[in-house]
This record gives structure tokens, C-alpha cells and sequence, in this order.
């Protein structure tokens, strides 16, 4: 499994480039402070994983970066969140516009009660005007293509127009992010995409993970070391709220340059 | 000495066991009884009737409702029948939009204190009585519509339905309300992810899940609609008609029991067809009421 990783020529992993930038951001849900002053850069095309004990602000962060936090309504930000050097919380954003650019798995497998195909379909039809007046032979092959880079398609196939919330969870989980692909997403936004699956499906949607390296950004926050570790080009360690320790994945969980990213690392705490 | 665990003792806490359960199981079992009790004691009054004067055809079809008449006294609950349907339908058209739409304010946009405020100030809504509800029929919307639409009567149709719809309003509100607060918020938050706005997200997610508890909420406005009594009484001009606008009066099968059987012989003709139309009505609102339970049920299933 992922063996890719270890090839020793990588173009990706020598660029530069930032798709994620955070400056200075603070966050707070009512008074209670989540985040302080995290800097932090996510390189384009490549898999960051971050982890860290539970409430450490891991997911905190990840939600900042489309805004989905702000659905609670009592949420509070200082500082600043770069997508591709789109300042996100500038005033003229459309939330509809980042989230379209910027989308997003979570914990639970979340499909919509709706077909497989429909899943599938459904950001499309949000974002490209005459979606749904395209001839069915277009709309089957966005939804082909989707199911074929998630390698989904030969399970579901036949199965297009049955309800998405009959599938196996891993099977929904893969859904999840198929349906984001139709609308090419910068950035995809993974919230411990893994921990509601077996090992074998974990094992299957870990390399689907892998496989969408390079084409998009990918930032997957994780409560499994050993996961931040093969599946990840670099990891962040954050603790309390703050940002810790950020490198590649290899070098971090090998010499790493804070102790106490060495002591969550060597499962002293956490 | 031999220890023992003392397994089999009786104690205070068992015997309120007991009678709780007994108490719970006649609170429980209560409720059927008295359906079943009052659909026996409808039905026998309304069989004597129909075995005897009883005809299908009549009853369904004419219009003549003359059960006082002493030489020729007939029994056509068409325009009745007719009268609660029309006036009913308004009360949907009326009931409809308001109660959907602010099950979904409450449920979507409202939140914190508006939320609370709101959902306590419906509920009050529904503890009007129906009687004060008829008043209001017969003065305010009675001139309302008398100014407005230049007719000559206000009591008819769509006074009755108006006043119909805003008392099955609350009531439909509170259920639509519960069915779109069942739509796990799960679906809201992925679609909200993926850029859906918030009416493209009510429209296409909230909306589709909660379908069959819209469907129940608006079945139990109707059955509400056939059974009210008061409100319709007052404000439907109750004469018998069949109408042909909105502005036409009509008179409800429960008006026309309500305002006729304090002056019936018990056992008469009269009495009898008049618990006719008690059971055919009591029939339709089960079927109505069975309907929307099946209908709920079908959330679960799926």
C-alpha cells in the first residue's frame, strides 16, 4: 500500500507552492479560545495531515479553512486563512464560492438521502448553471468519471439510481469524496475520514487518498499516528490550540524538534 | 452457618413495581376502549337508521336535507358532505403555505430565543378555542369580505375555510416542524459544504427527507378540517347549498349535528340519520388519520 511514497524522484514534493496559508489565526467558540495564533502552510498537491490529542484544534483549524465552523453561529476568528492567496475572510466572499473550491469529507460518512447518482450530480448542479439541462449522456459521464476515480464504479454501476444510504459505509465514505470531484476542488478538507471504517476499508479509502495526491491539495486531520504516517507527504503536530511542529512526515515522526511532539509521538499522553 | 442470597423477598420497591405496572397497562389499554366504545355506540344508533329509512342513493346524491319535513321528510347529505369538502379545501389552500412555511422558518432560519418564542407563541395559537375563532368569522372576516369583495353575505366558504385554515395552521406547524427537525443535521452540514445556499439546501435535502412528515402534517390539518364543528358553524352561513363560488354559504356535517340534535326524539329518524352522518364522518377522519400514521411510518422504514 502506497508504495508510491517511497519513489525516490517526486516533482511534488519539491514544490513551493501554497494552496493553504494560515497567519496569526485565533478562534474562539463563545469564550472558550480554540485556536492562538496558528502559522501554518499547506504545499499545493501534496497530503498534510495533522494530528494531535483530542481538542487539541486540529479539526478547529481544518474548518476554518471553509468556514463550515460558522454554522454553530456563537464562532469568533482573528487572523487570516489564504486559499490559493484568496484571503477567506475578506468581506466580499460568497461562502457558496469558497466551498465549491474548497470541499470537504467528514467523520460519518454523510451521503445525501438521495441516489447515488444524484449524490454525485448534486454539487455540479450547484455550481454549473444548466446542469441540469445537460443531455442525460453528459450528467452519466460526470457521474462515471467520479465513480471511476474514487473505484467506485464497478460496485455501483448498476446500482446508480438506488438510495446512497444503502451502501456500505466505505462505499459511502468513497462516495463522499467522489461527489466532490465533478466541481474540481482545490483543496480537499478530510475530517478523520477513516475512523467510522474497519481496517480494511480504512486501508481502501487510504489509498483512494493517495491516489488523488497531486491533483488536489489534500489536509487530513487524523487521530491515527500510523495513518499520519503512511499516508501523508507532511504532518503537523498541534497541541492546546497552537501549532507545534510542522514537517515532512518522515523527518517528523523521526527526529522530531519538540519534545512534545516526540512525547505524543512515543504515546507519553494524548 | 451456611450463607444464603435471600433472592425471593417481597419488599416495598416490588409492590409499587406491580402497581405501577397495573396502572400503567389500564392507562394504556384505556384509550382503545373508549375508541372502540364510542364507535360501538355511534354505530348502533346510526344502524337503527339505516336499517330501516336508510337509502344510499338519496343520502349520497340529493341535496334535499328536510329531516323536519312531516309529510315528505328526506334525507340528502350531498351538500353537506359537499359544504365540509369546499370549505375544508380553502382551509388547506389557507393552512397550507403558512404552516409549511413557518415550519421551516422555525426549523432553518430562527434561532436561539426567536426559535423558542416562536414555537411557544403556535402552540398558544392552537389553545385558542373554537368558538372564539367563530366570533372572529362572524364579525371581522364576515365584514372583510363583505368590504373587500363587494358581496352581500360574509358567511360562506371563504370565511369558513379562512378561519378553518388559521385554526389548523398551529397544529400542522408543530408536526411539520418536528418532521423537518428529524432530518439529521448531518445532511444540512454536507450540503452547506459542498456550496448548496440555504433555500438550495431546503429545497433539495431538508425538504425530500422530511416529505412523509409534511404529508402527515398536512393530512392531520385535513382530518381537522372535517371534524371542527364550532368554527364552521358560525362562520359558514350554514344554509344548505351546493356551491358554486366562495362566496356561496354552506352548512358542515358537524354543524348540522351540532345544531340539530339537542332538538331530536331519541330513536327517531332524525336522530338516526343524524348519527349517520357522526359515523360517516367518524370513517373518514379514521381513514385520514391511518393514512398519515402509514405515511410517518414509511420515514422509519426508509
Amino acid at each position: 500500500m502506497t508504495t508510491s511514497k517511497d519513489d525516490s524522484v517526486d516533482p511534488l514534493t519539491d514544490t513551493q507552492e501554497i494552496a493553504v496559508r494560515t497567519e496569526k489565526l485565533s478562534l474562539w467558540y463563545g469564550s472558550f479560545q480554540a485556536l492562538y495564533d496558528v502559522d501554518f502552510a499547506v504545499r499545493r498537491g501534496l497530503i498534510t495531515s495533522l494530528i494531535g490529542p483530542s481538542g487539541c484544534g486540529k479539526s478547529t483549524l481544518l474548518r476554518c479553512v471553509n468556514r463550515i465552523n460558522e454554522r454553530l453561529g456563537y464562532v469568533r476568528t482573528e487572523g487570516k486563512v489564504e486559499v490559493l492567496d484568496t484571503d477567506v475572510y475578506a468581506s466580499g466572499i460568497e461562502l457558496t464560492q469558497l466551498r465549491r473550491h474548497v470541499g470537504m469529507v467528514f467523520q460519518r460518512p454523510n451521503p445525501l438521502p438521495l441516489s447515488i447518482r444524484e449524490n454525485i450530480l448534486f454539487a455540479h448542479q450547484l455550481h454549473e448553471p444548466g446542469s441540469e439541462a445537460l443531455p442525460k449522456a453528459d450528467r452519466d459521464a460526470i457521474v462515471e468519471k467520479a465513480l471511476r476515480e474514487v473505484l467506485l464504479w464497478d460496485t455501483v454501476k448498476d446500482r446508480l439510481d438506488r438510495s446512497a444510504t444503502g451502501l456500505s459505509l466505505e462505499e459511502q465514505q468513497k462516495l463522499c469524496i467522489a461527489r466532490l470531484l465533478p466541481v474540481k476542488p482545490k483543496v480537499i478538507l478530510m475530517d478523520e475520514p477513516c475512523s467510522a471504517l474497519d481496517p480494511k476499508a480504512t486501508a481502501a479509502v487510504e489509498d483512494l487518498i493517495w491516489q488523488l495526491r497531486g491533483e488536489y491539495t489534500i489536509l487530513l486531520v487524523t487521530h491515527n499516528m500510523a495513518q499520519a504516517r503512511r499516508a501523508s507527504d507532511e504532518c503537523a503536530f498541534m497541541l492546546m490550540g497552537r501549532m507545534v511542529e510542522h514537517g515532512p512526515t518522515d523527518r517528523l515522526f523521526v527526529t522530531p524538534e519538540d519534545t512534545r511532539t516526540a512525547d505524543y509521538i512515543e504515546g507519553k499522553y494524548g | 452457618m451456611r450463607a444464603s442470597l435471600s433472592t425471593d423477598r417481597i419488599d416495598r420497591a416490588w409492590i409499587v413495581d406491580r402497581i405501577v405496572q397495573v396502572l400503567m397497562f389500564l392507562g394504556g389499554i384505556s384509550a382503545v376502549v373508549f375508541i372502540v366504545g364510542i364507535f360501538v355506540f355511534i354505530t348502533r344508533e346510526a344502524l337503527q337508521f339505516v336499517f330501516s329509512r336508510f337509502d344510499v342513493v338519496e343520502f349520497f346524491t340529493s341535496i334535499r336535507w328536510a329531516p323536519t319535513s312531516t309529510n315528505n321528510a328526506t334525507y340528502g347529505a350531498l351538500a353537506l358532505m359537499v359544504g365540509t369538502a369546499s370549505v375544508t379545501g380553502v382551509a388547506m389552500l389557507v393552512a397550507i403555505p403558512f404552516s409549511l412555511g413557518a415550519a421551516v422558518y422555525i426549523s432553518e432560519f430562527a434561532t436561539g430565543r426567536s426559535r423558542e418564542t416562536l414555537k411557544v407563541l403556535v402552540e398558544l395559537l392552537a389553545a385558542i378555542p373554537s368558538v372564539v375563532w367563530g366570533f372572529i368569522g362572524l364579525t371581522i372576516v364576515n365584514g372583510l369580505i363583505i368590504d373587500v369583495f363587494d358581496v352581500p353575505i360574509g358567511l360562506n366558504v371563504l370565511n369558513a375555510g379562512i378561519i378553518l385554515g388559521l385554526m389548523a395552521a398551529p397544529i400542522m406547524t408543530t408536526i411539520a416542524e418536528d418532521a423537518l427537525k428529524a432530518v439529521p443535521d448531518r445532511y444540512r452540514e454536507a450540503a452547506e459544504a459542498m456550496g448548496a445556499t440555504r433555500w438550495q439546501m431546503i429545497r433539495r435535502v431538508v425538504l425530500p427527507a422530511a416529505k412523509n412528515g409534511l404529508v402527515s402534517a398536512v393530512l392531520l390539518g385535513v382530518g381537522r378540517g372535517f371534524g371542527e364543528t364550532m368554527a364552521v358553524l358560525m362562520a359558514s352561513g350554514h344554509s344548505i347549498n351546493l356551491p358554486t363560488s366562495p362566496f356561496d354559504s354552506v352548512r358542515a356535517l358537524t354543524a348540522t349535528i351540532a345544531a340539530e340534535l339537542g332538538e331530536t326524539a331519541v330513536g327517531s329518524d332524525h336522530y338516526g340519520a343524524l348519527f349517520t352522518l357522526g359515523l360517516f364522518l367518524f370513517l373518514i377522519t379514521f381513514l385520514i388519520n391511518l393514512t398519515a400514521d402509514v405515511v410517518v411510518r414509511g420515514i422509519r422504514n426508509s
